[in-house]
């Protein structure tokens, strides 16, 4: 059993899903509510699993081959036509080989595209540096108009991904490619731009999204064993940040920690730092990459090694409490 | 010999139209870039007999409803020639002639390159070369899924087809057999740094296009009637894209802006303004 596994004696229908297979389930099912919705892909649809929309909607599917940024400015194109087009791929290569074409023609026309991606931050951790996208936030978040989101597990993609259909405006959307366990259940609800308490505390607080939130869990279970009251935020959507929910946690417990699967610079550790450090300056840890490359592994291994592990969140928790 | 199309009689009168407003958007364009101190002379001359028989003649528009559904799309990827789009709209009513002075200024409808609906009539921010012809297949794309009969017109400059993208785009309005969607490639053979042929040689440009299954027609991109035939020959060819090569001179009607790859993007001293009205005439 993984050792990020939150929970002991789970069932057969709990096991871990990538959010990427949510992703894909959801969005076939939703070719149906959304009329205008049509994928453009470029040629890893297998990966991405947009296959199963392929499949049920030929005719709104778009496959552009390997060309991530033609395929990004057709996209802009549907949109101007009154298409609801969402564009899968990796995240490196949506994030960084096609960034300009986010940024000048999706979003400063505030087009309403839908950039969903798989293989966010190491997640596709055997594949090595070229594959994963630790650096995709920070491209990202500095640019206006887009709403960037990083749903945890499989329930929380498939609400998530039926609210980025719903946004008026660009999104981007941050899908893992291996399976994360779930944290959820089918009643949870969730919103755009909100975050979602999962336990409230007193001493620490943690932020998290993603794959890292099962970490982060487990995390909270190590500190809650030793006595420390811990407050765990699911921070899905890192822009725009739910600013309420940050500063209202820095004056309860008055330490923060951030756990992200990406750099610590200009992620959600960035935007949290960078909105306390002008609201409320707050004693605060990041665990992420820290401005290195990571590279092929299994991924606990790579949380090891890059100290992100639930050891080493627990290890700055501590810090920040002086114990 | 590939589709070269030899200009036959065509309605003299119209001609005799077409060229007498192109001296006004070329003045325009002089006036417009003296008054900025800035922007791009010569890739607008070269494209003014162009983008004058589209929206002068060719293009399906209602200036006075420029979201109407059932228009034709124009996009201008070569979006550093703007001042030949931004007059054109201005003269076919799309927003006031006064703006027309206002290039570039703080506040001004009129940005440095393109954006969209800005003025009116814009349809697609460009500017970051090879984007906009992308973005102009997308939308062909899009409408043939609406069942459309609008057309979408993409100008691109030479230079402009040393981006990549290009023929990504390119590949996939064959893929997709977009036969509304007319490129035209502005031929000036001029780009930023100079001789485009030394910079990044494009030829043979036309088998380039043909060998990415594109219908090919050459023409002499100043000719109003040859422009006009061969913008009925795309609209009349069905199954694959159309691409019009125009062989045009940068800086076209001004003397000392011809040919000459130092007017790409600086703008005329007050004596240069004279002269240049002088020359293209029209007034």
């Amino acid at each position: 059993m993984s050792r990020l596994w939150p929970r002991s004696g789970v069932s057969e229908m709990q096991k871990p899903i990538p959010t990427r297979e949510a992703f894909g389930e959801v969005l076939a099912e939703l070719g149906k509510e959304f009329t205008e919705l049509v994928v453009v892909d470029c040629d890893i649809s297998k990966g991405t699993r947009t296959v199963y929309f392929a499949k049920a909607y030929p005719e709104r599917y778009i496959n552009f081959g390997i060309a991530e940024q033609n395929a990004m400015c057709a996209a802009a194109g549907l949109a101007l036509e009154g298409k609801l087009p969402l564009i899968s791929t990796y995240a490196v290569f949506a994030s960084m080989r096609a960034v300009e074409q986010i940024r000048t023609f999706i979003c400063y026309d505030n087009l309403n595209v839908k950039i969903a991606v798989s293989h966010g931050g190491m997640n596709p951790s055997t594949d090595g540096v070229t594959h994963q996208a630790s650096e995709d936030l920070g491209m990202l978040t500095t640019i206006p108009n887009l709403t960037v989101v990083a749903p945890a597990d499989y329930y929380a993609t498939r609400v998530l991904t039926r609210a980025a259909l719903a946004w008026q405006g660009p999104v981007y959307l941050r899908f893992s490619k291996d399976p994360v366990p779930l944290v959820y259940t089918a009643d949870d609800t969730f919103a755009i731009g909100k975050g979602k308490v999962l336990r409230d505390g007193s001493d620490v607080t943690l932020i998290s999204n993603g794959d890292m939130l099962p970490v982060a869990v487990e995390a909270a279970d190590m500190l809650a064993a030793q006595g420390v009251s811990v407050q765990l935020i699911d921070m899905h959507t890192v822009k725009p940040l739910d600013r309420e929910l940050v500063l209202a946690a820095a004056q309860k417990t008055r330490r923060i920690v951030t756990i992200e699967d990406h750099q610590i610079h200009g992620g959600l550790g960035g935007a949290v730092a960078e909105l306390l450090g002008e609201e409320r300056p707050t004693p605060m840890r990041r665990i992420g990459l820290r401005d290195t490359f990571a590279e092929s592994g299994p991924f606990n291994a790579l949380l090891k090694k890059y100290h992100m592990d639930a050891d080493a969140i627990v290890l700055a928790a501590r810090e920040l409490l002086g114990k | 010999m590939h589709n070269t199309v030899s200009p036959p009689t065509a309605d003299a009168a119209l001609i005799e139209r077409l060229e007498a407003q192109a001296r006004v958007i070329r003045r325009d364009i002089i006036k417009m870039t003296y008054t900025a101190q800035a922007g791009h002379p010569g890739g607008s001359l070269s494209s003014a007999d162009i983008l004058t028989a589209l929206y002068f003649h060719v293009l399906r528009l209602d200036p006075k409803n420029p979201d109407w559904p059932q228009r034709d799309r124009f996009i201008l990827s070569k979006g550093h020639g703007c001042p030949t789009l931004y007059a054109c709209l201005a003269r076919r009513g799309f927003y006031p002639l006064d703006q027309l002075y206002t290039l570039r200024q703080l506040g001004s409808m009129l940005q440095g390159h393109p954006h969209k609906g800005s003025p009116p009539g814009v349809e697609t921010t460009s500017g970051s070369l090879g984007n906009g012809f992308a973005i102009a297949m997308g939308r062909a794309l899009a409408l043939k899924m609406n069942t459309s009969t609008s057309r979408v017109y993409v100008l691109l400059g030479d230079g402009e087809c040393d981006e990549g993208i290009v023929w990504e785009a390119a590949m996939a309005a064959a893929k997709y057999n977009l036969d509304n969607l007319t490129a035209i490639v502005d031929r000036n053979r001029l780009q930023n740094d100079g001789n485009a042929d030394e910079i990044m040689p494009l030829d043979p440009l036309d088998e380039k296009w043909r060998a990415f299954r594109w219908h090919v027609i050459t023409i002499d991109g100043h000719d109003m009637c040859a422009i006009l035939t061969a913008l009925d020959a795309a609209k009349a060819t069905k199954g694959q894209p159309t691409v019009i090569i125009a062989n045009t001179i940068k800086g076209k009607g001004v003397s000392f802006m011809e040919n000459n790859a130092d007017w790409h993007g600086r703008a005329p001293t007050q004596a240069e303004y004279e002269q240049a009205l002088a020359e293209i005439g029209g007034e």
